[in-house]
């Protein structure tokens, strides 16, 4: 076994030299043990592998010497091996790297790859920060590589940068361009680079205001700019926002423009006759009917389910299906008179999917939630009732305006943005997909429990 | 508008702005800065700095330099009888702004853009303006796509292109009479009449430095145009035709393509609705295949019956279940020309295939080597281990799923 000692992990002069020595020896792949110079590692038995200034250089193609400039700074600790097998072969088979259908030509060209991408995202997402000294401006940044590019991407900087003063720190390695030369320097830490900039709040403007809520797309920008650069980007920092805001700011944008459904009523019933024509979102045209709410003008409880399902949508009628039958019981066991309560949705629409000729209940998302708040809103300004008991995460985001967690926040009183008290608890519909009986049964008791305090809650005020 | 500041002025000309698709920084003459002197270079492929959620890439500053526009185009948010919240940059603004960002690597360079004010070459001048001190004063070697006004005076796009690396001037509509309805001011013919001279400019100098290597340059990443589609009646097929005949009349780099997006305070000669965004996608899949896969238009219309392409499969699927009698193809015989045509294989690939088959007969292994998704491609191709049996058939079933009826409904 022979040991054979780099400069540093993307040498590849040192290679080179190596690996003629290796050729012309006859020294097989497998038999040499690539590390830094100056770090102990690798086998103690190992002898250095013996110096040959006089060795042949290999015949190779131009592609290969491109191949190799980029497999040389990908991470792999086998790089070494393979750019040396591929030598090898390269002498019986000049044009091995024409086969792209051969495994180590396919194994190589992956490496290549990988590195060629890491470069690009280096000179894409690499942010500088201006700080001013003594000599001028100076342009710091911190980045975090896969892979061990730095010294492969220092002549774009400096074709790009040359008349700025910049230093670039990694974890491994820094680069520093004094305006003249560049100076390879040890790893830093973040900590090294500054924490501001004065031109960083300008840029998120930028950002925020050139991102178009209209054409959510998240996935397609976190293919191209995964999550692990976010936490060096200052723009990625409003990222979470943006997106959260953007549905709002679309229906914002198309309400004004959809005239159905838009009125006020001083009454249930009128209000009831004028929701019946809404076309505040695009689920109505494909559900039967809407289905409104109902119960006494004078209840003290208000019970919000998410969205009528295959049968309520049938019948017009809110809980009368599969979880409206979970409903009642559970009510009746926890003491509560459902006549006396009134029952609605937050969305009055059905959202479904067909399989064949069944209808499959589908959760109506935060716009079509937030669409028909309008009638949620008057329903609950006409009735004041002294409790709403929300059914489920997608009520609980109708009334209380956010994402809810049901399973952190269900069974203790909550209030509403304007006060008004509420109580969570799980949707009926969560307990008929519970498949483990025993599971079902302690789920269902933890369902009555929830009521029970709901009831004495809305009694007690 | 005196009192704002430069970063509400941003806000609102950057949120102006960001209509137009294109942040396209390729394909330019190459330049760098490494003797020391200027700022900044390209070098060929273009880089996206940042990506928004929308999915766009941010690869150079957008901007505009006033939304003020004495035009009342309809689906423009910046038209006359709009009441968004106006902004103006001044020159001196936009030039430290663009060189601000590039020193930090935020951006490749500047996308610059403007309603109309005073007149058609009141505007253009003060574009030309930023970029005439962009390059000239500041030695900026960057990038540069300037926005050239309907009507501007030919003198002044001749100095447009000496100092930007692309010039564009939108088509807007598909058809001339959604032109004439929803934007009243322009008339078809002074646009393509602009992409005409740009043409004219950009044959000219590319053909001088043939001769003389000094000879100034002329937009040399070319024209670009933009199409609004499901803002007018016009299908896919029309506005594929329209495109194609872009490309081929006036030499354009690239034909965007942009969804109707709902603006505030729209106008009621607009579509209440926008139309999902994949018809745009699909349009660009349709345009590809048009320009690097060698189909002809009415081939892909006859895949796509009924005027628009379907939204439930990419056009080129639908070419070839249309045209099942021509697969399964041999992937160590096949020609070229149809191995494009197999849906998952693209020219880089087919290369990749030409290439390697030289050396060996490809067994299905192989094939999986050499192609993205192998699951795709494996119902049109034939190997020495590997023959499709029903599976043609079974494609169509397994794809037809999605595209619920409701969304066509949209235009």
């Amino acid at each position: 076994m022979y040991r054979a000692e780099l400069a540093h992990p993307a040498d590849l002069d040192g290679f080179r030299h190596a690996v003629r020595c290796a050729l012309a020896l006859k020294i097989a792949p497998v038999e040499i043990d690539w590390g830094l110079a100056g770090v102990e590692q690798g086998l103690a038995l190992a002898s250095p592998l013996p110096q040959c200034p006089d060795a042949p250089a290999p015949k190779v193609a131009r592609r290969f010497v491109e191949l190799a400039e980029l497999v040389i700074c990908h991470s792999d600790p086998l790089r070494f091996r393979l750019l040396h097998q591929a030598l090898l072969r390269l002498q019986a088979m000049p044009r091995l790297l024409e086969d792209r259908s051969d495994r180590l030509v396919d194994r190589l060209e992956m490496l290549a790859k990988a590195v060629s991408r890491d470069r690009h995202k280096m000179r894409a997402f690499l942010r500088f920060r201006e700080v001013q000294d003594a000599q001028g401006a100076h342009f710091i940044a911190w980045f975090e590589p896969d892979h061990h590019i730095l010294r492969l991407n220092c002549g774009f900087f400096i074709r790009r940068y040359a008349s700025q003063r910049w230093t670039i720190l990694t974890p491994e390695a820094s680069a520093h361009w004094d305006g003249s030369a560049l100076t390879i320097l040890p790893g830093a830490m973040k900590t090294d680079a500054p924490d501001s900039d004065p031109l960083e709040a300008i840029w998120k403007t930028y950002y925020a205001s050139t991102f178009n809520p209209a054409r959510l797309k998240v996935k397609a920008m976190q293919a191209e700019m995964p999550r692990k650069y976010w936490k060096n980007l200052p723009e990625a920092a409003l990222i979470p926002e943006l997106i959260g805001g953007a549905e709002a700011r679309m229906t914002d944008m198309i309400a004004p423009a959809t005239a159905e459904g838009a009125g006020t009523a001083e009454t249930l019933d009128a209000l009831k006759a004028l929701a019946a024509g809404c076309q505040r979102c695009p689920l109505h045209a494909q559900a039967t009917q809407m289905v409104f709410g109902e119960g006494p003008a004078d209840a003290r409880l208000m019970i919000v389910g998410e969205q009528p399902g295959d049968q309520e949508d049938l019948a017009g009628r809110p809980f009368v299906g599969p979880a409206g039958a979970m409903l009642d019981r559970a009510l009746s066991e926890a003491g509560i008179d459902r006549a006396r309560a009134y029952v609605t949705n937050s969305v009055k629409h059905f959202k479904f999917q067909t399989r064949g000729v069944r209808r499959i209940h589908e959760s109506p998302n935060p716009a079509e939630i937030q669409a028909c708040r309008w009638w949620l809103d008057q329903e609950r300004a006409l009735l004041k009732p002294g409790l709403v008991l929300m059914l489920g995460a997608s009520a609980g985001r109708a009334l209380l305006g956010r994402a809810v967690t049901v399973g952190k926040e269900r069974g203790r009183p909550l209030g509403l943005p304007d006060g008004a008290p509420a109580f969570l608890t799980v949707h009926p519909s969560y307990l008929l997909r519970i498949e483990n009986a025993a599971t079902a049964r302690a789920e269902y008791s933890r369902f009555v429990e929830d009521l029970r305090v709901a009831r004495a809650l809305s009694e007690g005020l | 508008m005196a009192s704002l500041d430069l970063r509400s002025k941003l806000a609102i000309l950057a949120d102006a702005a960001k209509y137009d698709a294109s942040c396209a920084s390729s394909g330019t003459a190459k330049r760098n800065s490494a003797s020391g002197k200027g700022l900044g270079s390209t070098e060929g492929m273009g880089i996206c700095h940042a990506y928004a959620p929308d999915g766009r890439c941010i690869s150079l500053l957008k901007i505009l330099l006033t939304n003020s526009c004495i035009f009342d185009c309809a689906y423009c948010i910046n038209r006359k009888s709009s009441n968004v919240r106006r902004a103006r940059f001044t020159v001196d603004e936009v030039v430290k702004l663009t060189i601000g960002f590039y020193r930090r690597n935020y951006i490749e360079g500047l996308f610059l853009s403007s309603g109309i004010i005073r007149s058609s070459n009141y505007t253009m001048e003060q574009l030309v303006e930023v970029a005439r001190r962009l390059r000239e004063d500041e030695d900026f070697r960057g990038y540069i796509h300037l926005k050239t006004i309907p009507d501007a005076d030919p003198a002044l796009l001749a100095m447009a292109g000496r100092h930007a690396d692309r010039l564009s001037i939108n088509i807007e509509m598909p058809t001339d009479a959604g032109l004439a309805r929803l934007a009243p001011e322009k008339t078809a013919a002074s646009i393509t009449g602009s992409m005409g001279t740009l043409k004219t400019g950009i044959l000219d100098a590319r053909d001088a430095r043939k001769r003389f290597r000094s000879a100034p340059r002329f937009a040399p990443a070319g024209q670009s145009t933009q199409m609004i589609v499901g803002a007018d009646a016009a299908d896919d097929h029309a506005i594929l035709a329209r495109a194609e005949g872009l490309y081929g009349a006036f030499g354009m780099r690239r034909v965007y393509y942009s969804a109707y997006s709902p603006i505030p305070d729209s106008s009621a000669a607009l579509p209440p609705g926008r139309p999902p965004l994949l018809r745009e996608h699909r349009l660009y899949q349709a345009d590809w295949m048009l320009r690097f896969y060698g189909f002809s238009l009415p081939e892909i219309a006859a895949a796509s019956p009924g005027g628009h392409l379907p939204l439930d499969m990419d056009p080129k699927l639908a070419w070839a279940l249309a045209n099942r009698h021509l697969f399964p193809l041999d992937v160590n015989l096949a020609p070229r020309e149809m191995l494009l045509r197999v849906p998952g294989l693209g020219p880089k690939v087919v290369g990749r295939i030409l290439s390697a088959r030289r050396w060996r007969r490809l067994r299905l292994d192989d094939v999986a080597r050499l192609v993205s998704s192998l699951r795709k491609v494996k119902p049109f191709l034939v190997t020495p281990d590997w023959r499709p049996t029903t599976a043609l058939d079974s494609v169509e079933l397994s794809r037809s799923l999605a595209s619920p009826p409701a969304q066509l409904r949209l235009f």
